[in-house]
């Protein structure tokens, strides 16, 4: 996938430059600034929210409920951490954040071990109704979460898992793994045979290929999916709100719970929403460099 | 290092398809056995089954004393160079050549001793800390064959591995790995669908067609002594001339006639094919070789040893020339020549001349012989190959 993209963008402009003529190189340009000042505006379009709740999360709550973010250009003393200070002070939010932690953690790595150790069986162990099972997992894409709200909730009343962190993990195991495993299957299926063969002559077993052979090379797309995957987890208010309860609720629950409270607190809103951002883009920023080289590249030819 | 033993090899496939038919082959400890043929023959198929990479439908592999069929590629012990390369790209060409030996779990030192040797020998010492993305084609080559050398194992399985090198590295690497199974002398099974290659590098020479094996032998009896029109036609370059032709006996002198000429059978032809006594009256398969034929001009040239034509095309090629002219006969067409065109991509092109048949002769580079111009063409008789026009078996006793 990303690899694939990056050898086409080193070749495209060798092919391509050299035999444009003046007009069309002209037109280029301007298409090309054309693009820039789209990507401009499209990027302030997604910023200024973005902006607005850092000020916000800056600025004490009278001066919230008076007037708007941008009067922080006019008067910039206005500008205060007091609000991060309530927070860091606030136990409730403390626990909700670590619970977070305890929750996306385990369900990202679950969902990773599990979806390549069955994407690789699925695509290089050779067994009977293996293609019917890959149908049916990728399948499982289309279910709806909601569906599933009811009978797993009286499921792990049913086994105690109600209302604490072991039933969120789970239930976003379940509901990650056939995306995981779509995403990491068509990966594995495509890295050449002979790669696999070769390590298969070389005295590998099965397992010696996938830890040494497939898991390396798969590296970008493991990132990828541990990317989504903890993403997701991180930012899921819903199945949250339904299988945990106080002591096991995630940050995107207690923030809520926070606002029922106080009203609009639009200052703790935005200052709790700003700390839980750091994780996952602190979680973005380690794995994306994985992604941007292209590991097959001289394998094979 | 030990013999490899085919017998009854065959692979067939769920949907009926046959891959390899009741192969039967005797690989010799030490020996260097090149399977060919065009591609879809079952030679990859062979190899992949004596590799463990393709379940057994019947028939036996043997490895040494051990029959394999029921053993998995990792237990062999034998070693294989792919097409591909297929060099773990995470790997540094160390890392790439010494991945065999990890997993046999030797130790460091020894490791470390076998991987610098063998670097040596293949010129890879100074990339042994790069990534195979950072190597050009041919040292990639060169890592593909470390890692199988490396292994010292049972015998060595290579499938087409010089077939992604350009002209001049295939020359070049064709040489190294002849050199190098000679030094270390394990039996290896090579696969090509390039007879250049089968012929220079093979100890023997096995010729497939349609996961049927033709013919084995030394790569000089398969191209004096093929044993019908398909090896004829495969082996040799460019390949046998084959017309049909006439053969008739006059006051006890055999001719076949082609064209308004005709060639006289000397005694040694029919000393050594004495079965072609039968063929009086008939048509058969002549086949004459481009090597066979002269400029008449640079020949000692005798009567019935001639053929006469008008130039069509004259490639001169440094060291020989190849000058194409028509004769007006009919084409062997049979299902051998066809699969022989359709290998050389040339069976959907227009045919030169139109009716007729253009012979090919590879005239010494004195000729002066040019397009357009009459041929008098001198053809060594004694070398003249016969076959069935039936059965396409070539004729002998």
């Amino acid at each position: 996938m990303t690899l694939v993209a990056e050898e086409v963008r080193i070749e495209v402009p060798v092919s391509g430059a050299p035999k444009r003529g003046v007009l069309s190189r002209v037109a280029a340009r301007l298409g090309n600034g054309a693009i820039q000042l789209l990507l401009a505006l499209v990027a302030v379009f997604w910023l200024v929210p973005v902006f607005g709740l850092l000020i916000a999360s800056l600025r004490d709550e009278s001066a919230n409920t008076a007037t708007g973010w941008w009067t922080v250009f006019t008067k910039p003393a206005e500008l205060t951490l007091a609000n991060y200070a309530e927070l860091v002070a606030n136990q409730a939010v403390w626990q909700s954040f670590l619970n977070t932690f305890y929750i996306a953690v385990p369900a990202t790595v679950l969902v990773v071990v599990m979806a390549s150790l069955a994407s690789y069986a699925l695509s290089w162990i050779e067994f009977p109704g293996r293609e019917t099972l890959t149908v049916v997992v990728v399948g499982l894409l289309v279910m709806p979460i909601q569906v599933a709200l009811i009978p797993v909730a009286k499921l792990f009343g049913a086994f105690g898992l109600f209302g604490t962190i072991t039933g969120v993990v789970l239930f976003h195991v379940a509901f990650g793994l056939p995306f995981a495993i779509f995403l990491l299957r068509n990966f594995f299926a495509g890295i050449p045979r002979d790669l696999i063969e070769a390590a298969r002559m070389d005295g590998a077993t099965e397992w010696v290929i996938f830890k040494r052979v497939v898991l390396p090379v798969a590296k970008p797309a493991i990132a990828s999916l541990t990317i989504f995957q903890f993403l997701w987890v991180w930012n899921d208010m819903l199945v949250a709100l339904v299988f945990a309860d106080q002591d096991s609720a995630p940050i995107t629950v207690a923030l809520r719970a926070q606002l029922r409270q106080f009203g609009t607190n639009i200052d703790l809103l935005a200052t709790g929403a700003f700390l839980s951002m750091i994780v996952p883009l602190a979680v973005f920023l380690v794995f994306q460099k994985y992604f941007v080289q292209g590991v097959l590249a001289g394998s094979t030819k | 290092m030990a013999e490899v033993v085919l017998t009854g090899l065959g692979k067939a496939y769920g949907d009926g398809t046959r891959a390899v038919t009741d192969l039967n082959l005797e690989i010799r400890d030490g020996e260097f056995l090149v399977l060919v043929g065009p591609s879809g023959c079952g030679k990859t198929t062979a190899l992949r089954m004596i590799a463990g990479l393709e379940q057994i439908t019947e028939g036996t592999i043997r490895i040494g004393e051990q029959v394999v069929n029921d053993v998995p590629s990792r237990d062999r012990d034998v070693a294989m160079v792919f097409q591909s390369y297929a060099l773990y790209p995470h790997l540094n060409v160390y890392d790439n050549i010494a991945f065999g030996l990890t997993l046999r779990k030797l130790p460091k030192n020894e490791i470390d001793h076998r991987v610098r040797e063998v670097a040596e020998v293949l010129e890879l010492s100074e990339h042994l800390d790069r990534k195979p993305r950072n190597l050009s084609g041919g040292q990639r080559q060169r890592v593909a064959m470390g890692r199988a050398i490396v292994r010292a194992p049972q015998a060595f399985l290579m499938d087409e591995p010089l077939s992604n090198l350009d002209a001049k590295l295939r020359v070049q690497m064709r040489a190294q790995i002849a050199r190098i199974q000679r030094e270390i002398g394990v039996t290896t099974v090579y696969v090509t669908h390039d007879q250049t290659e089968a012929m220079t590098l093979g100890d023997r020479v096995a010729v497939m067609r349609r996961g049927v094996l033709q013919q084995v032998g030394p790569p000089q009896e398969l191209y004096d002594r093929p044993v019908n029109l398909f090896v004829a036609g495969f082996i040799g370059s460019p390949g046998m001339n084959l017309v049909s032709a006439r053969l008739d006996e006059n006051d006890g002198r055999f001719w076949v006639s082609l064209n308004s000429d005709a060639l006289l059978l000397p005694e040694s032809v029919l000393r050594q094919r004495p079965a072609l006594r039968q063929y009086v009256g008939r048509d058969v398969v002549v086949g004459i070789r481009p090597e066979d034929m002269e400029d008449t001009e640079l020949a000692d040239a005798r009567e019935g040893q001639i053929l006469h034509s008008v130039a069509d095309l004259v490639e001169a090629m440094g060291s020989d020339v190849l000058v194409h002219f028509p004769v007006d006969v009919p084409p062997v067409v049979t299902d051998d020549t066809r699969e022989l065109a359709q290998d050389a991509g040339t069976d959907d092109l227009p045919k030169a001349g139109g009716k007729g048949t253009v012979l090919v002769g590879r005239f010494s580079p004195r000729t002066r012989i040019y397009e357009g111009q009459p041929v008098a063409a001198w053809v060594d008789t004694s070398r003249l190959h016969f076959f069935d026009p039936a059965t396409g078996s070539s004729i002998w006793k």
